[in-house]
């Protein structure tokens, strides 16, 4: 029994290896402007972001590109792989043909390849930033990691249950857009929890997003402010996404229609 | 070979749910020639892919005990911003075989010459049709499920087609999908006629033939 499992398991690494090298070629592909795109948005943003907000709030205790570098890339982590995996079966539906293909592997790849992007950028603009001396080096690397760790997976999570249910439901394909909109405005990347009144603070703390993002400013320049975030929280939400996120999939599998 | 015991497939419409195939039986020994003979929407492609393991059956047990193709019809599964070898490539990681072996071979009987480095979106559907047989003959199985692979491409390649299935791969098991029954009658020992979600069983060629004719 061991025996076959490891074998199933051998057979299922090899699958979302090719998947996840035949993902990498056509998303970003032989004309590399994908792959730049990567980089390059996360980097706009942050740009325009520290420009608006050298005018609008000269004089902030915190530094202003700290504060939008550990915001937008980080919500892109959950945000890129949601959005990447509802639309994962339909483009991929064919390759179901070969028995070991599952629909799990097919998610797998994609999530998987977005989240190493993400995150990838998130390091580069890091980097970029500090090698020209417009961000001071992180305080505590662990806490960042730990945050983006966290992040992830509740991207992950998060992205099997929207693209599970993005595969039966139209409807949710079309609602995840302004919800992932409330998402990401709720997420911390225009403000930190301490700025807002107790009762706001309150409230928004019911959201798993701003757990995350919060520990990654407390890694970076956390000694400037007081942080709030609650891991437990967040591994709760996450540990509870995965679970449903792979009901719905188990679902999701064995209603699809093989073109 | 292949043991399928009292399997049943139903698909939900709208109308509720309609049963394609109702406690189907059979068993494919290895070697065995198997033609499958239905009208169209009979069930056929359904009972190739569960055949395949494509799908799961509803009820009911497929075992296998040698390996088997995907079903070979289908000339899908190419993303069109891809090159032919790419596809190559992602089908013998899938399988887990060695890829650089295959190349010539696969070359060699696509005839896409150059076009196999170009994205797949520049072939032509004969091209594409080439490409697919290749990349199934690129791997080696015990038994192929064959679902109507001669409905496209010309004479030449039916004839190419024809000689690496039947003639180079004859020791092995083929299931073959038809409405034509020629095609059955010339490769197959073993019949089947699909009707009405049962499959009925003939050893004769012309006694299989007359059924699929009355229904």
């Amino acid at each position: 029994m061991i025996n076959s499992f490891l074998h199933s398991l051998s057979v299922q690494q090899r699958v979302i290896g090719a998947l996840l090298r035949r993902e990498i070629l056509t998303r970003y592909g032989r004309n590399n402007i994908g792959f730049l795109w990567l980089f390059v948005e996360p980097m706009i943003f942050t740009m325009v972001l520290t420009a608006i907000w050298s005018v609008r709030r000269a004089g902030l205790e915190i530094p202003v590109v700290t504060f939008a570098i550990t915001g937008y890339p980080i919500a892109m982590i959950w945000r890129n792989s949601v959005s990447r995996s509802k639309s994962a079966i339909s483009p991929n539906n064919a390759l179901l043909y070969h028995r070991n293909v599952k629909v799990f592997d097919i998610f797998a790849a994609r999530i998987l390849l977005e989240i190493t992007g993400s995150v990838a950028s998130f390091f580069f603009l890091v980097m970029l930033f500090n090698f020209s001396g417009m961000i001071q080096p992180p305080e505590d690397l662990l806490k960042i990691l730990f945050g983006i760790l966290l992040t992830a997976w509740f991207g992950a999570a998060l992205a099997l249950v929207i693209g599970s249910l993005a595969e039966r439901f139209e409807v949710v394909n079309r609602l995840w857009s302004p919800f992932s909109f409330f998402l990401f405005v709720t997420s911390g990347v225009f403000f930190l929890v301490d700025w807002l009144p107790p009762i706001a603070q309150k409230y928004i703390l019911w959201l798993p997003t701003i757990h995350g993002v919060e520990l990654v400013r407390d890694g970076y320049f956390g000694r400037l402010f007081n942080t709030h975030y609650n891991i437990a929280y967040l591994s709760f939400w996450n540990m509870f996404l995965s679970l449903l996120g792979l009901a719905l999939l188990r679902q999701a599998g064995r209603n699809v229609e093989i073109s | 070979m292949i043991f399928v015991d009292n399997v049943t497939k139903r698909y939900k419409t709208r109308a509720g749910n309609n049963t394609v195939l109702d406690n189907i039986s059979l068993q494919i020994n290895k070697g065995e020639k198997v033609g499958i003979l239905g009208r169209n929407g009979s069930g056929k492609s359904t009972l190739i892919r569960l055949l395949g393991g494509v799908e799961k059956p509803d009820s009911g047990t497929i075992t296998r005990s040698m390996s088997v193709s995907w079903p070979l019809a289908f000339s899908g599964a190419f993303q069109g911003s891809l090159t032919g070898l790419d596809n190559l490539r992602f089908i013998c990681r899938i399988y887990g075989t060695g890829i650089v072996d295959k190349i010539p071979r696969v070359k060699e009987f696509s005839e896409l010459g150059t076009y196999l480095h170009e994205p797949v979106k520049n072939y032509s559907s004969g091209m594409k049709a080439r490409l697919a047989f290749a990349l199934s003959m690129a791997i080696e199985f015990d038994c192929y499920l064959i679902d109507e692979v001669m409905a496209v491409g010309d004479r030449r390649f039916h004839d190419r087609c024809r000689y690496e299935l039947h003639e180079k791969r004859k020791d092995r098991s083929m299931i073959l999908v038809s409405h034509n029954p020629k095609e059955i009658r010339k490769h197959c020992t073993v019949f089947y006629v699909l009707n009405q979600s049962r499959l009925r069983r003939f050893d004769d060629a012309d006694k299989a033939y007359n059924y699929y004719q009355t229904i």
